[in-house]
């Protein structure tokens, strides 16, 4: 038999894919033993990593700056919930439910990053980064500021104050600054890992097909892959939509698990946190920033019995790890164990 | 009457961006980094003129002093802990230990001030005897039979604004730093072929930024004064985006995004709506980065093959 023969690039995607099943098997045995406030992180550790992968598509693989990512997230929690909650008596099985309210989330998402992908891909720099950045702000305005409700006659939105005028027997289901309450918490950690799984299959697939190399060219050289006949502004969009559809729907998994959800959870400092995930994890290391997302999560966690000290001490390790990271006598250091890398051109 | 009222709010309010928005585009022009933590050196200024003054009860000039130089000192200490080890890292590497220092910053603040916001004490306030012998403290000046009001922050706020600009240009045109700082922002190995000492200018460049937010920083709270340590992120983030509005890397940039992120603020929330007043000048933002990709004042890099 001819002896199997993967790539490096499919090796580490396989790996990928192995330790992520690993896990997930893992803290499925392990599930009676976990503590409790571990298992109530589950959830929103699977919305991280979706969230870091699809991060790390626009920052890792396409090369631009965004720091609005938590806007994203943001539109696909809200239209999501919105589309659970208006559903709730059309389709009472909840996975199936899940799976619309995921959907309609990413759909919503990728909407709102086509609608700035257009201007913006197709200005050179880092216009990505203040757009994003300005849009994670408008959107958590908004969100702070609409009124949907839903009654027979179907939904009523209102802007700034409650003017949806439900008829009897309706139901209020975004209400302003009060966010959305009374969700029913139909996400699972099941449900979590199935969407990780499918993000994984998504980003792998696109960054190792034609696209996905245009893509990189792209970010390698513009002007090289401009002028051998990629067609920038597309290969931009591709990436960034998908990003922000991903990262929707991990918004919608992220709100299901808890009861009641405001926008300003998701705001600058959601999308910074999910920024810090993917430079620990290293840039367009897919592997790296589920690590990295799922170990900063407990983190914090972890350093329950500083009480409060945690977050100065987060802080800390932050700074020490990036210092420590990117000392030239460490990174030589290293970089002398690891083989089929010349360590001499270790300059970037 | 009413709508020359907004205007000047929105001037001083607009003053104050521009201040903040100095730091961060003195910085960007030479270090080619976005200094997430410039909010929070201001929220610092704020907390060191606080206790002076109102826990120890020296003269708010001195407060104002002592507040500059603790975060000068924190600026060059900061700067020389955690940036420029970082020096030759990529810039998102530089990013994100910015956004730690912000981090730590904030964090040191609420263990060493709490998050009980402090009320901050109102510095620009004159008393009078009036007819009947009462003490009138007034905290403004009243014009058109009261129907303009103008209070002394205000006009205090753009003042220091004006003299800061001034300064600054001279400062940058005339004295050997200053043309040191303009040459690293062109071209550092250039720049320090000449002679020039990089790394102090870079230094110097923080040491500046960080004395002028911690004049921002006590503008800031005279004008809203409710003091917490996350004070400074919002107005940070604003000032950021004013500093892109005018032209990130000019001083006449960060003066003009400044005073327009300002009045247009102050305008939305007057004209517009409230809650919604932070979208409107974010979207401002958008589309002028959309006609002006620069910047009202920058400089157009045209792109070499």
């Amino acid at each position: 038999m001819k002896k199997l023969k993967l790539n490096q690039t499919t090796r580490r995607n396989y790996l990928t894919y192995g330790l992520v099943i690993l896990a997930y098997a893992i803290l499925q045995i392990m599930n009676g033993s976990l503590s409790s406030s571990l298992k109530g992180m589950l959830v929103p550790i699977c919305a991280y990593v979706v969230m870091a992968v699809s991060l790390n598509l626009t920052v890792g693989v396409l090369g631009e700056l965004s720091l609005g990512h938590a806007g994203f997230m943001s539109m696909g929690a809200f239209t999501g919930v919105t589309a659970a909650v208006a559903l709730q008596d059309l389709i009472p099985a909840a996975p199936l439910r899940m799976i619309v309210a995921l959907i309609v989330g990413a759909a919503f998402a990728a909407l709102a990053g086509f609608l700035i992908g257009i201007p913006v891909l197709r200005l050179n720099g880092d216009y990505l980064a203040i757009v994003t950045l300005a849009f994670g702000e408008i959107i958590k305005s908004i969100f702070n500021n609409l009124y949907v409700g839903v009654d027979s006659s179907g939904l009523h939105m209102s802007l700034l104050s409650d003017n949806t005028n439900l008829e009897e027997g309706g139901k209020l289901i975004i209400g302003g600054p009060m966010g959305i309450g009374g969700i029913q918490k139909i996400s699972t950690f099941t449900a979590g890992f199935l969407l990780v799984m499918v993000t994984l299959v998504v980003v792998f697939h696109l960054v190792n097909s034609r696209a996905g190399r245009a893509i990189m060219a792209i970010r390698d050289n513009r002007i090289a892959a401009e002028s051998v006949g990629v067609n920038i502004t597309k290969y931009k969009m591709m990436a960034f939509v998908t990003s922000s559809a991903l990262a929707g729907a991990a918004g919608v998994l992220f709100a299901m698990n808890y009861s009641t959800i405001v926008a300003n959870k998701f705001d600058f400092n959601t999308s910074i946190l999910v920024l810090v995930f993917v430079v620990l994890g290293g840039l367009g290391n897919m592997l790296g920033s589920i690590i990295a997302a799922a170990a900063l999560t407990i983190l914090p966690e972890a350093l329950r019995q500083f009480s409060d000290y945690r977050m100065l001490v987060y802080a800390i390790v932050l700074i020490l790890v990036m210092l420590a990271t990117n000392n030239p006598t460490l990174k030589a250091f290293f970089g002398r164990f690891k083989p089929g890398k010349r360590s001499g051109k270790e300059a970037a | 009457m009413t709508f020359l009222n907004f205007l000047i709010s929105g001037i001083s309010l607009g003053s104050i961006y521009a201040i903040i928005a100095l730091g961060y585009t003195m910085v960007y022009g030479i270090a080619k980094m976005l200094n997430f933590a410039h909010g929070d050196v201001i929220m610092v200024g704020a907390y060191i003129c606080f206790y002076a003054v109102s826990r120890f009860s020296l003269p708010p000039v001195v407060g104002v002093i002592l507040a500059m130089l603790v975060c000068t000192v924190l600026g060059i200490v900061v700067e020389r802990l955690a940036y420029k080890p970082l020096r030759q890292a990529p810039s998102l590497a530089v990013l994100i230990t910015a956004i730690g220092v912000s981090y730590f910053l904030q964090n040191s603040a609420l263990l060493l001030w709490s998050s009980n916001p402090k009320v901050f004490p109102a510095f620009f306030t004159t008393e009078s005897v009036d007819a009947a012998g009462k003490t009138v403290t007034k905290n403004g000046i009243q014009l058109f039979d009261g129907r303009l009001n103008i209070s002394y922050v205000t006009i205090v706020t753009i003042v220091v604004c004006i003299i800061i600009m001034v300064g600054l240009t001279l400062f940058t045109a005339h004295t050997k730093m200053g043309k040191a700082m303009r040459a690293c922002s062109e071209d550092k190995g250039a720049a320090q072929l000449m002679g020039i000492n990089v790394n102090g200018t870079i230094s110097m460049t923080f040491a500046i930024g960080s004395g002028l937010a911690a004049i921002a920083g006590v503008l800031l709270c005279s004008a809203y004064p409710t003091l917490v340590p996350t004070t400074g992120s919002m107005p940070g983030i604003k000032a950021f985006t004013a500093a892109v509005f005018g032209g990130i890397g000019s001083i006449p940039g960060a003066l003009l995004g400044g005073l327009m992120l300002g009045v247009i603020e102050i305008f939305a929330k007057a004209y517009i709506s409230t809650q919604l007043s932070d979208a409107v000048v974010f979207a401002v933002l958008i589309v002028v980065l959309l006609v002006k990709p620069a910047g009202l004042l920058g400089k157009q890099v045209r792109e070499k093959v």
